[in-house]
């Protein structure tokens, strides 16, 4: 590994100021991907700035409102560890629970999965179906990002020079709604989606009112595919409705062929993943377990 | 080159200091500073697990932690399983059911399984196998471990109880 | 037949060294510490073949903190000198040039030059700053492609040996063998069903857990000490004397805790580098491979192109038999295609077979043995093939194995006759399990069933056995333990002198300090440095009488000896009793024994498995699992069952994911353990074992080696139940869910 520096700010700040004095320096938040990557040289920044001392990246909490505010540096196992999270978003447990391995959710964030930004993170297809924002501070000051818009290719974000992800809010559920996420892997565990699909809806009198859907691995970023949810509102909840999302995001799909899969095979999964998701989505909607 | 920083932690319940560079990651700290070579290195990117400790009640890879992040933190390795003379009884199940060959993942598994025990005192079959995924072996094809796990539940809920 | 009763043989002790191992204290090769110790870094080659015109190590060595650097040109020149290493003879040419590439890279990830220096990080700093003018050269990766007239060449002076005549042909065949036994087309007019097909199996790796590594320190006297994790103390030694061209005497192994090898860790890759690194220091270096250096430049076992053609009568008697076997060797000759001409119907009896093999060298790294090398490949075809005969006969697959079983007296197309095997008794056990009994229950699920054969082998073991006046025992043997040999050589040996395992206290020593010893593989561990052991306990009791006979003043051969026990027509001490007075009687006692036995057995194991397959997206889950292999006798069962469930789970990921994903230009895309997927522990259910036991005549307690026929069946057990599954027949590994579900599409 390259020689680096390394600071521990305690504040956002102090942040902001390290991350515009030193171009090219990142943020280390769980390090599960910054580390690898530095490792393998294919990031070399000449400052590390630790993000887990400044008390807003660290911060989970409720507003009145029962929206989720998540600070960027956030541990999954804080996430699935929390009983008001558990309780409100069980889909966000579930996707903190298959983020790497037990061990790596002892550090990987949700806002690091995110900040990342591979096409095949498995969190931001559940951001982007939930509705989350990101706020993002910078030297210019303070902006939202819709999760949708936060990755902008591989590997690369939509953050500024200097700014920096201080939290994820994710509104609350409305009643009758329901969310999950669902990815294709060989194993069972400790593994890279070969496609995912994070899915949102509502459900009234057993009509879907209003639905999201975004894939993983099939785009170079997290894709949201309004068509899907389009293709959906007004229906009946049903599994052949969800099918009819299931080939939206299909179409919409546009998968390279890698030793991970095909794009035949990836097109194919977007559609059964949709599916199941969405019927899993519409069980939790509806309080069926 | 960046200067070493100085680094004051507790490992095992002990104080322990050690000078790092920001590159030196928790694994090479803990091996080559402190001479802790129960955690080994088998990948060096999270995916095995054979460097799996506890950091302040949770457990990492700690090939992706850096040594400066160890400061103030508190670090559990295998090497503080035992208490004195006595084996924890996870030791003594792996030994009793024959759950190590080579046994270079064994310190993994072991740390992370007294994880999952002090949280969850009785796992199921599959809990446990979602739970040790993070660590890989290939010798043993896990069944032996997996009964050691559960043995070793049953017995510390027995104390427990 | 009734088997004598053992006090020790058949327990389940705890291991010697289970205390050190799960405190952590157990010493790896990495683990090793030493004042002034430098570390190594290796630079290996980006492209799959190339000439490497030029290499300028100026501005590594003038980077701060780096001692020295090493390529090629600093080990001794090359011969046509053939040096036996392990496993078999070998041109030195080829074991030099894959530690240090001269002339060519032949495969990405082919070590170039290394970096001694103070810490790790600048080692590597400084080998990215050594200059290597590559010559690309177009690349071959599988054996058919390399086989082509016109194919680009590995080696210009390679040529073929044809059916045992050297040719003048320059080819990337090194060799193509022919076993011919009865009349296969004759066989074929007379079959009544006949099945042929292709199949082809990926590049995998044996995946241990700890990489490779190597300290050595090349001493003021000349001395070569080396700390490793290896297979095998004295290969290692010989091996690296051979490469740097130095007396055998000069080289001192001690070896280190070994974190698994399964095959892999009987070459050497790093010892040789890390010598010639200290001896231009003058401090000890230590070289850590990273897990990628593992995957890309350390020895997997070969992807393999197989066609097999089965033909039986309507009865179901299997009348003849063709193979057709091309494996790619990697990077220098020997693809263990050898054993897999020798398998690849052994487990069977059939009159009219013809085997033709061939050993194809390709721009991947140079293979090693895995795990009864050969074998699961050829198995993968063979059974496979008897699994479709089993179907068009619309017999039971198990019953059509049984009417064909190999048994004493048959006859295998490479030659030897068996003695006493085990093939029906493992073909009845799996029939009789309650696993196969079971309903298979629910919509895409299928079970599958296989055998398969592997040899033991013996070679050298030596042991030595000291009396302590407190009645245990030391034992000294050579065997490098990586599953618990310890303890099951311990335990032949206190079966023997009757006492209990936990007074001998076992030790594996360096090479200064035991006997010859080959290597930790073949299976051979419990089986022949377990004769060694108890030929060594033997000894010891031979002289015990002599004491007790000295002290009874009786004549030695009137002292009998039972569990320990020490008798004569009245007189009676226990082996504690008499250790205690060895001090009065003569002085220390000490069993010695050089055995190179020739009694081996080979075992055979069979799989029944269930699958569930999703239609949706072609993933298979492993429902149930049974492992059947017959031990000879378990000395230890819980080793053995540990033995067939590690391997059963190897060939679970052999069948469903592992492989090398190779990119067009050689490189391996999937090098990390993220990606090249091993099971874990989420993706298995508990592996049931069913241990039979057929003595094998060849070893005193009936001992065959069991480490490695296991992995043989469980590749095609799966794939026979995912075409059950599926109603389509797999023909390649890994059956992937990719693979799977085109298999799917493709049936329409």
């Amino acid at each position: 590994m390259h020689s680096f520096d390394y600071a521990a700010p305690d504040s956002v700040s102090a942040a902001v100021s390290l991350l515009a004095a030193n171009p090219g320096a990142r943020l280390l938040a769980g390090g599960t991907d910054l580390i690898v990557q530095m490792r393998a040289h294919r990031r070399e920044p000449g400052l590390v700035v630790d993000a887990k001392r400044i008390p807003e990246l660290s911060a989970l909490t409720f507003d009145s409102g029962g929206g989720l505010t998540l600070g960027a540096a956030v541990a999954c196992w804080r996430i699935y560890g929390d009983a008001q999270v558990r309780a409100v978003f069980p889909s966000l447990v579930e996707v903190a629970s298959l983020i790497g391995g037990t061990a790596i959710q002892g550090r990987a964030s949700i806002g690091g999965n995110l900040c990342n930004a591979a096409p095949s993170a498995d969190a931001t297809p559940l951001l982007i179906a939930l509705g989350a924002t990101c706020r993002v501070v910078g030297p210019a000051g303070e902006r939202a990002i819709a999760a949708e818009d936060f990755c902008v290719a591989p590997g690369r974000n939509a953050l500024a020079d200097g700014e920096l992800l201080v939290s994820i809010h994710i509104p609350a559920p409305r009643p009758g709604s329901g969310a999950h996420y669902l990815r294709f892997i060989p194993r069972n565990e400790m593994d890279i989606a070969v496609a995912g699909a994070g899915v949102s809806l509502t459900i009234a009198d057993g009509v879907v009112t209003a639905a999201r859907v975004a894939l993983a691995s099939v785009a170079p970023t997290p894709l949201l595919v309004p068509e899907a949810g389009q293709a959906i509102a007004g229906k009946p909840a049903t599994e052949e409705t969800f099918a009819l999302a299931g080939e939206a995001a299909k179409a919409a799909a546009k998968p390279i062929t890698d030793m991970r899969g095909t794009i035949e095979y990836r097109r194919h999964l977007c559609a059964v993943l949709t599916r199941r998701a969405l019927t899993a989505a519409a069980r939790q909607a509806q309080g069926v377990h | 080159m960046s200067s070493n920083v100085r680094v004051s932690t507790t490992v095992n319940g002990e104080p322990a200091e050690f000078l790092c560079e920001p590159r030196e990651s928790l694994l090479e700290c803990l091996r080559d500073k402190l001479n802790l070579t129960g955690a080994k290195e088998g990948c060096n990117d999270g995916n095995c697990g054979a460097c799996t400790v506890e950091m302040d009640g949770r457990i990492v890879t700690s090939c992706l932690v850096l040594g400066v992040e160890a400061q103030g933190a508190s670090i559990g390795t295998v090497e503080g399983l035992a208490r004195g003379s006595a084996l924890h009884p996870l030791q003594t199940a792996f030994l009793e059911q024959a759950a190590l060959q080579c046994g270079i993942c064994t310190p993994g598994f072991l740390v992370a399984a007294k994880a999952l025990l002090d949280h969850e005192p009785d796992p199921s079959e599959d809990r446990i196998r979602f739970w040790l995924a993070t660590t890989l072996g290939r010798c043993t094809g896990y069944d032996k471990i997996i009964r050691a796990v559960q043995q070793a539940a049953r017995e510390m809920r027995e104390v427990k109880a | 037949m009734s088997q004598p009763a053992y006090s020790v043989i058949g327990t389940r002790p705890i291991r010697h060294d289970g205390a050190d191992k799960v405190t952590g204290r157990a010493l790896y090769g990495a683990d090793f510490q030493m004042a002034g110790l430098l570390h190594g870094f290796v630079l290996r080659s980006p492209h799959a073949h190339a000439r490497i015109k030029s290499i300028d190590t100026s501005r590594a060595e003038a980077y701060p903190g780096v001692k020295a650097v090493v390529t090629a040109a600093d080990l001794p020149e090359s011969s046509d000198r053939m040096v036996d290493i392990g496993e078999g003879e070998t041109p030195l040419s080829y074991v030099r040039g894959n530690v240090l590439a001269r002339g060519k890279a032949l495969y990405r990830g082919h070590a170039v030059a290394a970096v001694a220096a103070a810490s790790l990080h600048v080692a590597e700093e400084a080998a990215r700053l050594i200059e290597v003018e590559y010559e690309p050269l177009p690349c071959v990766l599988t054996a058919p492609e390399a086989m082509l007239p016109g194919a680009p060449l590995l080696h210009e002076d390679l040529h073929t040996h044809e059916l045992g005549e050297k040719t003048s042909t320059a080819s990337n065949v090194s060799e193509h063998f022919r076993h011919v036994m009865g009349d296969s087309e004759a066989g074929f007019a007379e079959a009544e069903v006949i099945v042929e097909r292709e199949f082809s199996t990926s590049t995998v790796h044996q995946g241990y857990i700890e990489p490779q590594n190597a300290t050595a320190l090349w001493n003021n006297d000349g001395r070569v000490l080396v700390w490793c994790s290896t297979q095998g103390s004295f290969v290692v030694r010989d091996a690296t004397a051979c490469v740097l061209d130095i007396p055998v005497s000069r080289v001192k192994v001690t070896p280190m805790e070994i974190g698994g090898g399964f095959g892999g860790k009987i070459p050497v890759y790093l010892e040789p580098v890390a010598a010639l690194l200290s001896k231009k220091t003058g401090r000890p270096v230590k070289i850590v491979m990273t897990r990628k250096d593992v995957l890309e430049g350390t020895g997997p076992t070969p992807g393999s192109f197989l066609r097999v053609k089965m033909g039986a009568k309507k009865d179901g008697r299997i009348v003849a038999a063709q193979a057709y076997l091309a494996f790619e060797a990697g990077a220098y000759p020997g693809a263990m295609v050898g054993p897999a001409g020798m398998c690849v119907f052994a487990s069977y009896d059939i009159a009219n077979q013809t085997i033709h093999g061939y050993d194809v060298v390709v721009n991947k790294p140079s293979t090693a043995a895995y795990r009864a090398p050969g074998a699961p490949n050829a198995a993968f075809a063979t059974e496979s093939v008897v699994d479709e005969l089993a179907e068009k006969l619309g017999i039971d697959p198990i019953e059509l194995r049984l009417m064909n079983a190999a048994k004493e007296g048959t006859r295998r197309a490479d030659g030897p006759k068996y003695r006493r095997i085990g093939c029906v008794e493992v073909l009845e056990a799996m029939k009789n399990s309650e696993h196969y009994r079971s309903p298979l229950g629910g919509p895409n699920r299928g079970r599958g069933v296989a055998i398969g054969f592997w040899f033991n082998v013996g070679l050298p073991s030596s042991c030595t056995i000291s009396i302590n006046a407190d009645g245990t025992a030391n034992l000294v043997e050579g065997s490098t333990d990586i599953g618990g040999t310890r303890t099951s050589i311990a335990m032949q040996a206190a079966e023997v002198l009757g006492i209990p395992v936990d007074r001998v206290n076992p030790t594996v020593a360096d090479t200064d300090s035991v006997g010859f010893t080959a290597v930790t593989g073949g299976s051979r561990v419990t089986f022949a440095t377990g004769i060694a052991a108890y030929e060594a306990a033997q000894d010891v009791v031979r002289q015990m009488r002599e004491r007790a006979a000295k002290l009874w003043s009786v004549d030695p051969d009137t002292v009998e000896v039972d569990r320990g026990q020490y008798k004569q027509n009245g007189h009676s001490m226990s082996f504690a009793d008499l250790a205690a007075r060895i001090g009065e009687t003569g002085g220390p006692v000490v069993g010695r024994a050089a055995v190179n036995p020739k009694g081996v057995g080979g075992s055979f194991a069979g799989v029944v498995v269930d699958v569930e397959v999703d239609p949706e997206t072609g993933k298979t889950t492993i429902l149930r699992f049974t492992s059947v292999q017959d031990a000879g006798k378990a000395i230890h069962p819980a080793y053995v069952e540990g033995q067939m469930q590690g391997g059963s789970v190897q060939g679970i990921g052999w069948a469903l994911n592992e492989e090398y994903w190779m990119s067009k230009d050689g490189a391996m895309m999937n090098s990390s353990l993220l990606d090249y997927r091993m099971p874990t522990s989420l993706d298995l259910p508990m592996i049931d074992t069913i241990i039979v036991e057929v003595p094998n005549p060849g070893h005193p307690f009936g001992v065959r080696g069991v480490g490695e026929a296991n992995i043989v069946p469980p590749t095609p057990a799966i794939a026979n139940a995912v075409s059950h599954a599926t109603g389509v027949r797999m023909t390649r590994l890994p059956m992937n869910p990719p693979a799977v579900m085109a298999a799917i599409w493709s049936k329409g």
